[in-house]
């Protein structure tokens, strides 16, 4: 019964801050208590803890406090007979445990503990999860591609077991971290052993061997709420209610459960996880705490995962087209080494190429794939390289033509959930590999034609109507249709670039986000892409006509307000409705007044740095300072959740070289400084945005991590080269 | 002749037939001898001027037989339950204001030996009160909470404090009977201006006031009691403890605290404990001081304290007759007057402690919170030397039960969630999946006229075997301690299906005890809290919860059914009707007030029925909240499986939680 759930889990939570206790004491005694620490790449110091009480842990005195604030919720056993109330208290011990954990965890990381390291294999596991990878991961938690977070603990019975689990979580595109282990056999060992491909990108995360390291997920989890959901530090209900409803994570516990387990279990039971587990346990079925169940078991192991989706109330539809590997976004970020790979396309070694074009009802038959080539199939067989030019013929009563390119910068996601298949790059410059696994199960290049059909269907249902898919393996074919389909992206091209936000009557709104960042709305304009970098004007136009009630609606632009800095009437009145009278007004090109919000998956942050006139720019995962005095990080945790922060926006890295970027106050020559992976990533564009501007060697006058990392140095060099923003009227 | 069953509670039965034995009368013999006037029983009787009294007997119909003023039953029994709803009314709140100006001595410090014990309860209620609590002594933040409190009673415009803790539908269906109460004292005074001859005589306006002055006491008198019972002495959290005769100790002193107003009770638990005092009874020849309860004195002291009680009203005179208690102190309220008679049959000293309530042959100390501490010692050093008078006779009973106390609101909300996540959202899920078929608060006193607490045991366990969740105060809680039903295990061995999951996932008896009668104002706050929580019902009416009175005596039982009534439970009260003289009165109460408060107050002395009633009331609740339906042992949530799409939705559909406190 539950009592004995309660009873492991008080017991425990006593055991580990007793624990936490013993080792901060070492560590005061040998290092001092004013030692400080943060764990790697966080502006949310010991997350689960400043997230609750609002308290930051700054050096191990801190950590003393947030102790003591773990001991507050220890409990004692419930007696064995006339027992007084349990849950309650286990919940509190579970909580307890939780911050002890993150306590051990931080002194493991003072000892170089951290990430921990398997002896007998050498593997080093992932440790603290950072901030950097929560953003990076921001647009995968909305769309739908990450639906799911599993924490799988312990070890199965056997190591195919473990990998008919893990493919099966991997298939449903369920994110997946692994912790703990019964006597010394772990899901990680399992997989190790079984060659399976660990890491973020295959979406399988083993963060550490031991079940404290379960930890470094709930961290995780709970940035969620202070990242996305614009939760206050230390608003408990806030963040505990937002990981309930829209952190949708499990824990599957493989194996026999002890003490920590249990106590952890409770812990997250608290956070809205519940646990499901293929041992004969007992169960707590009443809801409330969680959404379903709390604690359930489930002994057969192909169906334990479906169990748990369930349990937490997950819904998952997965379309996996016919062909003969596994299929999922879990398994886009497979690698395929020379060594593992069967046969390459594209990439410089052969011609190849890939194009999307428009036709008429009557002219394609549906789901067909023809491989041109009388010979493809020997030539394929022999491995090694081949040309390849994939076209995708679509037509549809809705289809336009600006949808094609929308359409074709699907087909690096659709090729590349295959498993052992892998895509590079785009339109002319594609590369692709096909593992000898996959060849072995019988993938053939009929199996990217259809691979291509189903998943065009799929994505653009209503857009859709027929689609059908040629490949060709001829290179002179190859070479001769080439050409039509540049002359096609050239047209394109030039169409795109007469898209300007004058042109066009209606913006679109993306609400995506509201999944995880429920008071954000993103306005986009053909000239202004979504913070996110993942959705333009045009992804949007496409999306809203698949789905007229989805994510991506239209807004009237209404009348122009103030044309220097981007208002329009329609545009308030939508925001005014979407965001709940939260945001008033917007201006679309300026950062210092009523600028655009953020959920907090933005790719890149723009900041005033006001001495020098102008603002700079750093983009997600740059671990340096900046010349504002913050990291990436820190200058993150002021800008998400929603808000309008004056002289701090964050946007997507194509933004800056658009005509309307902060044209109203200055555009591109505010640009002081701005990370050398920006610099050098948007050169070419930018260079002839500088040209425009009359600044054709802006970018050399624009100051980077190696020039300087503080605003002193700034204005040296600025003055120094003569940047033009130090001419411009002020920015305040 | 068979013999007759005088007290369900087979302890008690023991005393009883001892006593028979002995010739010594209780009042269960009385209760046989003195039968209730059938007159007056049924609500016809009108003694409030020198015209009559009247007695509208004979009526063939309503309208035919009136007074000598011309009132008729009606008038005449709508008036007379207006009476009792008031001087319920008064005994709660008058208890409540001597609670009121504890708390204010103990701030001013003018009470050393009292002082604020919880002030996280006095930072809600100041914050309730909208009273700045944030960087302020506490005892300044505890004088402005006192003070504010004490305004409700004299208060002769607006609203008493607490009436905005009510979920809002429920307050504007006050607000259009015009039943909102401005001051305790001024409800009260009114009422009794009504009933005074020849001014009010429309009984549903009549009955109006009755829910008026009754409303006066719940949200007003017995919250605030409630409330600053928990500033001074603590907000219950789960105690164990034992009920029953057997709580005496043959080699002890025993002193019991019997009545309702804790503050001298709570001064005696810590004087008990003094070394000191502990020696003087070594050196009288016992070998320690045993401290027990009796009726609702025993209930404050048991939720706080864990002190055993000897159970409710009707035991009081049976604890007597065990020969063993040295003495017996009282406060107020529920105290019969033959204690000093039959206290004398024994050795045991009777110490009444109130001006307000005094006993001719009783010993009288007067209680006084600025010398709490000075006095409680002269207390129990009197029971110490009283020790040595102590005979042989008596019927020494060692029945006893274990039992798991001390269910506040705050404990309730923090045990379906732990600290962090704190809520009444298992309760309302629980409900929702059919797990829990309603709640039932079983309250009100215990009675000779029945076998004496037997209602109580047949309800209750009737109630929990169909998952009914049940929460007790008062002689309710004590007739189901007593009985050994305030256990978990009890959930393991007697629940139905549903019910046993829950109470297994907690830890929890099926039978929580809330406290004292004065604190059924806790069920008040819970149905707000679960109102306010959503998916049942967004008012205290509709919800499927039922309060139940099935022995009650006392006029405070009246008052606490007429606000239950008024907030929107139907409450059943067992016995024959004091109104049964009038249909016209048992329509309103029924079907008028449900009508327009979704609450009501029935009369049924069949238990049977009262059982049926409950569970129908629950039922058609469940139903008209589109809830499934229930049926033993199949529950379980409608799952909704969410993608993205419903996931963005979330914010749209989501009601801010705003919680009752």
């Amino acid at each position: 019964m539950s009592k004995i759930i309660a009873s492991a889990a008080i017991r425990g939570a006593s055991r580990l801050v007793k624990q936490a206790e013993e080792m901060l004491e070492k560590a005061i005694t040998e290092k001092g208590a004013d030692f400080t620490f943060e764990f790697p790449d966080t502006a949310y110091y010991m997350p689960l803890i400043y997230a609750l009480t609002g308290f930051a842990v700054k050096n191990l005195a801190d950590m003393k406090v947030a102790l003591s604030m773990a001991k507050e919720q220890l409990h004692s056993e419930p007696e064995e007979k006339i027992w007084k109330p349990y849950l309650g208290e286990a919940l509190d011990s579970g909580m307890a445990s939780l911050f002890a954990e993150e306590i051990i965890m931080a002194l493991r990381y003072i000892y170089g503990l951290e990430p921990a390291t398997d002896p007998e294999t050498g593997y080093v596991y992932n440790g603290f999860i950072t901030d950097t990878i929560q953003r990076n991961l921001g647009i995968q938690l909305v769309d739908g591609t990450m639906p799911g977070f599993a924490a799988v603990i312990g070890a199965a019975p056997d190591d195919d077991t473990a990998v008919s689990i893990i493919r099966e979580l991997q298939e449903k595109n369920i994110l997946i971290f692994l912790a703990g282990q019964v006597n010394g056999n772990s899901v990680t060992k399992q997989l190790l052993r079984k060659g399976v491909e660990l890491g973020w990108d295959t979406r399988i995360v083993p963060v550490g061997p031991d079940t404290e390291h379960t930890i470094y997920p709930l961290d995780w989890s709970i940035r969620a709420s202070l990242i996305f959901g614009g939760k206050k530090p230390g608003d408990f209900k806030g963040h505990l209610k937002y990981t309930k409803d829209r952190v949708f994570a499990f824990a599957l516990v493989l194996g026999e459960l002890d003490d920590i387990k249990w106590t952890t279990g409770a812990g997250a039971i608290n956070m809205g996880y519940p646990a499901i587990c293929d041992t004969d346990v007992p169960v707590i079925h009443p809801t409330g705490v969680c959404i379903y169940e709390e604690v359930d078991k489930e002994f057969d192991h192909s169906k334990i995962v479906q169990k748990a989706i369930e349990v937490r109330g997950l819904k998952i539809t997965i379309e996996k087209p016919p062909i003969p590997v596994a299929y999922g976004p879990a398994f886009e970020g497979e690698r395929i080494r020379k060594e593992d790979m069967f046969i390459e396309f594209g990439g410089s070694r052969t011609p190849s190429f890939e194009w999307v074009r428009m036709k008429e009802m009557d002219e394609i038959e549906d789901n067909k794939v023809i491989v041109v080539g009388d010979s493809w199939k020997e030539k394929y067989e022999k491995g090694g390289k081949m040309p390849l030019g994939i076209v995708i013929d679509v037509a549809g009563r809705k289809m336009q033509k600006d949808f094609e390119s929308v359409i074709e910068r699907k087909i690096h996601h659709n090729i590349n959930e295959a498993q052992g298949v892998w895509h590079m790059g785009q339109r002319d410059i594609n590369w692709i590999r096909i593992s000898n696994n996959a060849k072995k199960e019988g993938f053939t290049l009929e199996h990217l034609g259809i691979i291509n059909s189903t998943m065009t269907h799929t994505r653009f249902k209503s857009i859709v109507d027929k689609v059908q898919v040629t490949i060709y393996t001829e290179e002179e074919d190859v070479l001769k249709i080439q050409e039509e389909a540049r002359q096609s992206y050239k047209e394109r091209d030039q169409r795109l670039g007469g898209l300007i936000d004058e042109n066009v009557d209606t913006f679109y709104s993306c609400l995506l986000c509201q999944s995880f960042a429920p008071s954000h709305v993103c306005v986009i304009s053909p000239e202004r892409l979504g913070l996110c970098g993942a959705y333009n004007w045009l992804d949007c136009k496409a999306a809203f006509e698949i789905d007229p009630t989805g994510g991506n609606q239209p807004i009237k632009k209404g009348e122009l307000i103030d044309a220097r800095y981007g208002r329009y009437t329609g545009i308030d009145e939508y925001l005014r409705k979407a965001s709940g009278g939260a945001v008033e007004t917007l201006n679309l090109y300026t950062i210092m007044e009523n600028p655009m919000t953020s959920c907090g998956c933005f790719e890149c942050i723009v900041a005033i740095v006001p001495e020098a006139n102008g603002v700079m720019i750093v983009q997600r995962g740059h671990t340096g300072m900046t010349p504002v005095g913050m990291k990436f990080t820190t200058l993150a945790g002021t800008v998400g959740g929603g808000t309008q922060n004056p002289g701090f926006m964050g946007i997507g890295r194509n933004f800056i070289i658009s005509r309307k970027f902060l044209a109203g106050d200055g555009g591109i020559k505010r640009i002081v400084w701005m990370t050398k992976n920006l610099k050098e990533s948007l050169r070419e564009a930018f260079t002839k945005r500088a040209q425009e501007e009359g600044v054709p060697d802006l970018l050399d006058k624009i100051a980077d991590e190696d020039i300087c990392e503080d605003s002193e140095k700034l204005l040296e060099f600025l003055s120094s080269v003569g940047h033009p923003a130090l001419e411009m009227e002020s920015i305040l | 002749m068979d013999k007759v069953i005088k007290s369900a509670n087979e302890a008690a039965e023991k005393i009883i037939e001892w006593s028979e034995e002995h010739k010594i009368e209780t009042c269960f013999d009385r209760a046989q001898r003195m039968k209730p006037c059938p007159i007056g029983a049924s609500g016809a009787c009108c003694k409030i001027c020198h015209m009559g009294p009247c007695r509208l007997v004979r009526a063939s119909s309503e309208e035919e037989t009136t007074g000598v003023c011309g009132a008729t039953v009606s008038t005449i029994s709508a008036r007379n339950l207006l009476r009792m709803a008031v001087a319920g009314s008064a005994a709660h709140s008058d208890h409540a204001r001597d609670m009121a100006f504890t708390l204010l001595a103990a701030a001013e410090g003018e009470a050393k030996d009292f002082a604020v014990k919880d002030v996280r309860k006095l930072y809600r209620v100041a914050g309730i009160l909208n009273i700045e609590f944030e960087g302020r002594p506490v005892n300044d933040v505890a004088r402005d909470v006192a003070l504010k409190l004490i305004e409700d009673f004299g208060r002769q415009k607006g609203e008493i404090n607490f009436i905005k803790r009510a979920p809002k539908k429920t307050i504007e269906r006050w607000k259009k009977w015009g039943i909102i109460p401005r001051g305790v004292d001024r409800e009260i005074a009114e009422a009794m201006h009504r009933t005074h001859m020849g001014v009010d005589h429309d009984p549903d306006n009549l009955l109006l006031s009755a829910l008026k002055v009754s409303l006066a006491d719940g949200w007003g008198g017995s919250m605030i009691s409630t409330d600053i019972t928990d500033i001074l002495f603590g907000t219950p959290a789960p105690v164990r403890s034992e009920a029953s005769f057997g709580i005496f100790k043959e080699d002890e002193v025993n002193l019991v605290v019997h009545g309702h107003e804790p503050s001298l009770a709570e001064m005696i638990v810590d004087v008990v404990n003094e070394p000191e005092m502990i020696e003087y009874a070594k050196s009288k020849g016992a070998k320690g001081i045993n401290l027990g309860g009796m009726c609702c004195t025993a209930n404050e002291v048991l939720m706080r304290h864990g002190i055993p009680t000897a159970g409710g009203f009707t035991n009081q005179e049976l604890a007597i007759l065990t020969g063993l208690v040295d003495a017996i102190t009282v406060d107020v309220q529920c105290i019969m007057p033959s204690l000093a008679e039959l206290s004398k049959k024994f050795h045991t000293k009777l110490i009444t402690t109130s001006y307000k309530a005094k006993t001719p042959g009783a010993m009288h100390i007067q209680y006084d919170e600025h010398r709490a501490r000075e006095i409680a010692r002269e207390i129990v050093r009197t029971a110490i030397d009283n020790f040595q008078n102590r005979k042989t006779e008596g019927s020494h009973i060692s029945d006893k039960f274990p039992v798991i106390a001390g269910f506040s609101h705050e404990y309730i909300e923090y045990m379906q969630g732990g600290r962090w996540r704190a809520s009444f959202r298992p309760l309302n899920d629980a409900i929702i999946a059919g797990r829990i078929r309603g709640v039932v608060g079983l309250a009100g006193c215990d009675n000779p006229r029945f076998p004496s607490q037997g209602l109580h045991r047949f309800l209750a366990t009737e109630l929990i075997k169909s998952d009914v969740l049940i929460v007790s105060t008062g002689c309710g809680s004590a007739a189901c301690g007593t009985a050994g039903y305030l256990t978990p295990e009890m959930a393991l061995e007697h629940a139905g299906p549903g019910l046993r999951e829950v109470c297994e996932a907690i830890g929890i008896p099926p039978i929580l005890h809330l406290g004292a009668c004065v604190d059924n104002s806790r069920i008040l706050t819970i149905v707000s809290a679960m109102a306010e929580e959503g998916g049942l019902s967004d008012e205290i009416g509709g919800m499927p919860a039922v309060g139940i009175a099935p022995e009650w005596m006392s006029e405070k039982a009246i008052a606490i059914g007429c606000y239950l009534a008024a907030s929107g439970v139907p409450v059943i009260f067992g016995g024959d009707s004091p109104v049964e003289a009038s249909q016209e009165v048992t329509h309103i109460m029924t079907e008028v007030w449900f009508e327009r408060f979704r609450g009501a107050m029935h009369f049924e002395p069949d238990p049977e029925k009262i059982l049926s009633m409950t569970l129908d009331y629950i039922d058609r609740a469940r139903e008209a909240l589109k809830l499934r339906k229930y049926e033993p042992g199949k529950f379980g949530a409608e799952r909704v499986l969410m993608d993205m799409s419903t996931r963005r939705e979330l914010e749209k559909a989501a009601k801010p939680h705003l919680g009752i406190y």
